[in-house]
């Protein structure tokens, strides 16, 4: 092994690993890989890139690549459909790029105290919003989240069937067809395109005596606000299953709590809490549900508990790990690992910063940016935007008339005037070519003015 | 409330080790190691663990049951049981003795299960798993226990028949389970809501072991806590200690010895022999099951053994290896090697089987 | 050298929850108002939601100043002990220094602000990094092709289960082969996962030298048999060298192999996964390839498998086809997608940087040092009175870490590995990991040092064990009631495993602050007592 000189590897350089091989009386490290067969051996070295061991170097490859990307900065985003442009405090930016947060790991309650309490203060955020007693820290997205809650359900129901609406994101129901494929596949309840709501009787035709979990989102995949939650909930309640509720966490400044209209458990996104989109890399998600120890017994996750502390203060304990994987092992029936705690801990810093008044004030800015939106592409010829008259919150279904119009298309030609078009939702529309659009507090009235525009000329 | 320790000692517990003989059991080997030299040690290690419980817990209180011997007199078995007995209707919440299995087996004659029992490693004979591994680890879980911190299990107590010991042949006894604080090397804790998890662990397993039962299928179940369990699946009572004969829900022979066995299995087609292992040594078949004889093992066939044992059992075997000791040494060869073990539902494991 | 506990102190805010901070009319952050062409055309937006729907009361959330909230979390980052604060050799976690350029680097709005359903053509900067990644992954684990969905170890050594599964369906055979064998030592998701995707999980038990036996495979193996998911080396530290035999015994029944790379730091540039014939495998990028762990997530795995399951994979896959890079969702066979969109983006980048810094000799230098410095490590922390090392017969050189036993030590003294862990935090170290479940080393501490460390470093942890282990024989009171220079008090744990007094939420802990000073239940009992 030749002497390697770099500030990542101090012990490579020679002086430090001379004294190490001295100190364990030996000629050289190889004597250390004596138990690897030498047939397995890697001969001769990886093939790999040169090395930019220079800082400024490395430096300057990576930023070319990223600069072939463009972002928010370059390019009006009106795309959502699970990974939303929304505004990102700059505290949050601050907090989660603190080394001591960033670089933590697996201490406990003593050398990571502060990190206990940032992720319990998430648990406790995430609460108020939702109405909920117990909340898990992150979990790796909404749908493992959502996923994670149905098949709890399922358990404390004793029963394997899923019910979720017909229109919920796809790439969700994809990901859950994975995860229950050894127990049930679920099933669809019809949701009226028209409006956006669940059919009622549709449900009750499906709530057989085999299901334990009904999945709703709320808002819709497509945008739009379910009013019939406490209906739906009455009729999976009288069924025996439990209703599991997906939200949009920025949208409870405005709407109603599901718990407060019958949810059991309470799952979402946390990507929106002032997290950045990071191509994808920003998804994250949570459990909640009531504080019943039976419920909890189901939780796949770490839990963190406060805890009195000597002299009075609070500390803070992981609760129950014999829920979790780590220790049920070859027996689990959910999974979890490491997921996105960062995440959480920015969620928290941003929920504290709106506070109660800017949360609703938000709610209400992204409601009639959005509104607005709608109603100025709705006045383009071509363009329908069938829940124009239905309350919506972010998110909205926009169709065009125009004879073999694709969105790919569309959204190809929308690029040409720097706008990032909406989310292709034709497959699950049926009727042609349908988008789904996202307006946020992040576009002005120029910005949407501007979409308004282009789509005019994009469709002439 | 303080926590109350009742302390039961045998002084003439570990006389044996030091001078070379091999236990104390009797009068005359007592006289022999006095007259060897050898000092009572029980005593001294009692206090240390006492001195260490202490410092954890300033507010134990110690009730003793005296000295259970006379030094210089005999063996009174008697003298310790009487000790235990005061104590366990005292109400302490702990009973610790410093003994050896000798000891051990008088506690169990003393206060069954009826009350918590945790041993101080003093005699020469250790088998049972009542004992920490030394006074210190003793106090550690003593102190645990109190905390809520350690969970109760049935733990066996076992003995080794002396004179044939003494003779060069190897033979022990299960005598019984008492209840006793264990620091589990855990593989499933306490669930939530307080239902012990070695109880789940044991109810998964026991539904796994009887789901692999048809319809007719005689099984013989051998002794222990976990073939209860098994025995309770299938909708039958099993004595602790004996070796039962169960099917289709019913136990058609109680407590059988060798020859019950024999004769029913002359008649039974496609019968199962189900084991667990046994005490801190892991014995599937031998120890405690000498009713299971070779000639029994041979009949059943070795394919139709199965070996059943919760993760958290497995665990605390040292290198989690099974042991048998049949008495027939080709049958011990035939068995030793690696064999699947059922640990709970859909899982098994696969361990060592040494003779 | 100076006595290693030094006079340190954590700090100690005693930081109330942000909701006690709360002052009636703070603001932390204004969302601003709409346009009045906005209000204008759209200020009906909240009346047209019906009023059973709206929300009735505010969410109770604390209204704080934006400075105060600013100095809440300040003070709670400062209260953690991450790798930038404090060494931290944690086993098993592949502690290593997180290079701060790659910091800078991901922050770029051409990375943070790219939603990950942009057209492949404004996304060829991230699409280029994740196919050269893929290609560099490639040839570092001897593999054909990487994903990087997953977020997490046990989420890429579940989407390796799906894979195995999706594998044996294809080809009509899943019915029949219903079991995955994993070994005790391996990480628990390699149990968990597999039995999640719907298998029977075998467990091999480690024989006298550590780690299962060809014979112990043997036992294990069927035409039942799905495949094979293991870690190695092993928690333990020790490499098993049968694991090509392993391997070709279980493609011998039909079943796949899965090599679960989590251990893979000592082996970067010496060995790997493909050439040993493993089918399939998983690394950390938030452990062995330097991204920061994020106090516990910014997760990421890398997947890799060889030809026959590339179809397997799920989408999108980034594809180059001349100079352009791009997406293909046409993938028939592949499996439900794992979690949503491309993966951790902004952990790959930092990844793939690390690798570009490195080369392959850097690569190689990692994992020499790795191996030398955990040597360097066992070869001290042997000599401390009431050590053990388990498995004495295996005197084969541990790779990357070393599970210890302080057996002798607890039976001498009472002291626990658990109390010695909370001793660490008064000399200023993050403690060391016990030992994953099962627990079958007894009293067990597990210490990781990876490559970053230098010997400084090493002789205070060294030293630090040493002196805690003294104070267990010398002064035991000190080390039972650790730790005492802490950010917090000594904290009852027992309170969060009761359901009558557990608090998950600011609004749970309203509730149940009473039952804290009442007797618990029998059924408080804390887990893992070693």
């Amino acid at each position: 092994m030749a002497a390697f000189e770099h500030p990542y590897v101090p012990n490579a350089s020679a002086g430090p690993r001379r004294r190490l091989l001295d100190a364990l009386g030996i000629a050289d490290v190889e004597a250390l890989y004596a138990a690897i067969p030498a047939d397995l051996r890697v001969k001769g070295v990886l093939d790999l890139p040169a090395p930019l061991p220079a800082e400024q170097d490395l430096r300057r490859h990576v930023a070319e690549l990223i600069e072939q990307n463009r972002g928010a900065g370059d390019l009006l985003i009106f795309r959502g459909a699970g990974c939303w442009p929304h505004h990102v405090p700059a505290l949050c930016d601050e907090i989660t790029g603190r080394g001591e947060f960033l670089t933590a790991y697996a201490g406990g309650t003593y050398s990571d105290h502060g990190k206990n309490q940032a992720v319990f203060e998430f648990q406790s955020l995430i609460g108020a919003l939702v109405g909920l007693d117990v909340v898990t820290p992150p979990t790796y997205d909404a749908a493992g989240a959502a996923n994670s809650a149905l098949r709890a359900a399922c358990r404390v129901t004793g029963r394997s069937g899923i019910v979720v609406p017909a229109l919920m994101n796809p790439d969700r129901l994809e990901q859950m067809r994975g995860f229950v494929r050894p127990t049930a596949q679920p099933r669809a309840v019809r949701q009226d395109p028209a409006t956006g709501q669940l059919d009622l009787a549709d449900l009750e035709a499906k709530l057989g005596p085999d299901v334990g979990a009904v999945f709703l989102e709320q808002p819709g995949f497509l945008g739009t606000i379910e009013t019939q939650g406490a209906a739906i909930a009455e009729r999976v309640h009288a069924a025996g299953a439990m209703l599991v509720v997906g939200v949009d966490p920025l949208s409870l400044g405005v709407l109603a709590a599901p718990s407060d209209w019958g949810a059991d458990f309470v799952t979402g996104d946390i990507q929106p809490l002032g997290i950045h989109m990071h191509a994808g890399g920003g998804c994250a998600g949570f459990i909640a549900t009531r504080d019943e120890a039976r419920l909890v017994a189901e939780l796949p996750t770490t839990l963190i508990s406060a805890a009195p502390a000597e002299g009075g203060g609070v500390g803070f304990a992981w609760s129950t790990p014999e829920r979790t994987s780590y220790d049920t092992r070859h027996e689990a029936t959910d999974y979890y690992g490491t997921t996105q705690w960062l995440w959480g801990i920015g969620a928290a810093v941003y929920l504290s910063l709106l506070g109660p008044k800017g949360l609703a004030e938000l709610g209400e800015v992204i409601m009639q940016r959005s509104l607005y939106a709608a109603r100025a592409v709705a006045r383009v010829p071509g363009v329908r935007v069938p829940h124009l008259d239905r309350p919506f919150f972010k998110e909205f279904v926009v169709t065009f008339d125009k004879p073999g119009a694709t969105v790919t298309a569309i959204n190809r030609a929308l690029l040409a005037h720097g706008i990032v078009g909406g989310h292709d939702v034709s497959r699950l529309w049926s009727g042609g070519p349908a988008m789904l659009m996202c307006v946020t507090e992040t576009h002005d009235r120029a910005a949407i003015d501007r979409l308004a525009a282009a789509l005019a000329e994009v469709l002439s | 409330m303080p926590p109350r320790v009742g302390v039961v000692v045998n002084p003439i517990a570990g006389l044996g080790g030091r001078v070379g003989l091999k236990g104390t059991d009797g009068v005359e080997v007592v006289a022999r190691a006095l007259a060897l030299g050898a000092v009572p040690r029980a005593g001294a290690r009692m206090a240390e663990a006492l001195a260490a419980l202490r410092a954890r817990r300033r507010d134990v209180a110690i009730v003793s049951g005296g000295d259970a011997h006379d030094p210089v007199g005999g063996t009174n078995a008697a003298d310790t049981i009487v000790a235990a007995r005061v104590l366990a209707e005292a109400g302490v919440d702990l009973l610790l003795f410093a003994g050896g299995d000798g000891t051990a087996r008088d506690i169990l004659t003393a206060v069954g299960d009826r009350v918590p029992v945790l041993g101080v490693p003093a005699g020469v004979k250790m088998h049972s798993a009542v004992f920490a591994a030394s006074p210190r680890a003793a106090a550690d879980l003593a102190a645990a226990f109190f905390a809520g911190d350690a969970a109760l299990a049935e733990l066996e107590v076992m003995d080794l028949d002396e004179e044939a010991y003494r003779a060069g042949r190897v033979s022990a006894r299960l005598y019984g389970f008492v209840r006793g604080p264990y620091r589990r090397d855990l593989v499933q804790g306490v669930k939530v809501g307080g239902v012990a998890g070695e109880t789940a662990a044991l109810d998964g397993l026991a539904a796994e072991v009887a789901s692999r039962l048809g319809p007719g299928t005689p099984a013989i179940l051998g002794p222990g806590t976990t073939m209860r369990a098994v025995a309770e699946a299938l909708g039958a009572a099993k004595t602790l200690l004996g070796v039962d004969l169960v099917r289709d829900g019913r136990v058609i022979a109680v407590d059988a010895a060798e020859a019950d066995l024999l004769r029913a299995l002359a008649t039974a087609e496609d019968a199962r022999l189900i084991v667990a292992p046994i005490g801190g040594q892991g014995h599937i078949l031998g120890r405690g099951n000498q009713q299971v004889s070779s000639e029994v093992i041979r009949r059943v066939g070795l394919d139709r053994l199965i070996v059943a044992a919760t993760p958290a059992k497995l665990a605390s075997l040292h290198h989690q290896a099974l042991r048998v000791d049949t008495g027939d040494s080709g049958l011990d060869r035939a068995l030793a090697g690696y064999r699947r073990v059922v640990t709970g539902r859909g899982a098994e494991a696969v361990c060592r089987v040494v003779a | 050298m100076t006595a290693p506990r030094n006079g340190f102190h954590a700090a100690r805010w005693n930081e109330p929850l942000i909701q006690d901070l709360s002052e009636p009319g703070a603001r932390g952050l204004l969302p601003g108002a709409v346009e009045p062409a906005i209000r204008a055309g759209a200020g009906d937006a909240l009346a047209r939601v019906p009023a059973h729907v709206r929300r009735a009361a505010p969410p109770a959330l604390p209204e704080v100043t934006q400075h105060r909230v600013v100095r809440h979390f300040t003070r709670l980052a400062q209260m953690t002990m991450g790798f930038d604060v404090t060494t931290d050799m944690m086993g098993t976690c592949t502690m290593k220094y997180s290079p701060k350029v790659h910091e800078h680097i991901v922050r770029a709005a051409r990375l943070a602000d790219v939603h990950p359903g942009q057209d492949p053509e404004t996304l060829q900067g991230v699409l280029a990094i994740l196919y050269r990644f893929n290609r560099m992954m490639c040839a570092i684990a001897g593999m054909d092709e990487f994903t990087f969905q997953p977020a997490s170890g046990a989420q890429g050594i579940y989407t390796n289960a799906c894979l195995i599964r999706a594998y044996h369906a294809a080809r009509g055979e899943l019915g029949r082969r219903d079991e995955i064998i994993t070994t005790a030592f391996s990480h628990p998701a390699d149990a968990a996962t597999p039995h999640v995707a719907g298998f029977k999980v075998i467990t091999l038990m480690p024989g006298p030298q550590g780690y299962p036996e060809l014979a112990a495979l043997e036992a294990a193996v069927s035409p039942r048999t799905a495949g094979l998911m293991l870690t190695n080396p092993e928690d333990t530290g020790q490499y098993n060298p049968a694991i090509r035999a392993f391997v070709e015994r279980v493609h011998a029944v039909g079943g796949l192999c899965a090599y679960d790379q989590a251990n893979g730091n000592p082996l970067l540039g010496i060995a790997r996964a493909g050439d040993a014939g493993f089918d399939l495998c998983q690394f950390n990028l938030h452990k062995t390839f330097s991204a920061p762990h994020g106090a516990i997530g910014l997760g990421c795995a890398a997947v890799g498998v060889k030809e026959p399951l590339r179809r397997f994979l799920p989408r999108p896959v980034v594809t180059l086809d001349g100079t352009r890079y791009g997406l293909d969702d046409d993938r028939p066979d592949a499996i439900e997608r794992i979690r949503a969109f491309l993966g951790n983006v902004p952990t790959v980048v930092k990844a793939y940087a690390w690798v570009m810094s490195l080369g392959t000799e850097g690569l190689r230098a990692v994992a020499e040092t790795a191996v030398l410095n955990n040597n360097y490590l066992l070869a001290n922390i042997r000599r401390i009175k009431g050590v053990a090392i388990p498995w004495p017969e295996n005197t084969a050189p541990k790779l990357e870490q070393v599970r210890y036993s302080w057996e002798p030590l607890h039976n001498d003294t009472g002291v626990t590995t658990m109390e010695i862990e909370q001793r660490m935090v008064d000399y200023g170290v993050q403690h060391y990991m016990p030992s994953h479940v099962p627990v079958l080393v007894p009293q067990p501490f597990t210490i990781e040092p990876g490559e970053s460390l230098t010997i400084e470093e090493m002789d205070h942890m060294i030293a630090t064990l040493r002196a805690i282990a003294a104070e267990a024989y010398e002064e035991p009171e000190v080390v039972h009631h650790a730790p005492h220079h802490a950010s917090v008090a000594r904290v009852d744990d027992g309170i969060a495993n009761d359901p009558a007094t557990w608090a998950f939420t600011h609004r749970a802990l309203a509730k149940k602050r009473a039952a804290w000073s009442k007797p618990r239940s029998a059924a408080a009992k804390r887990h893992a007592g070693y």
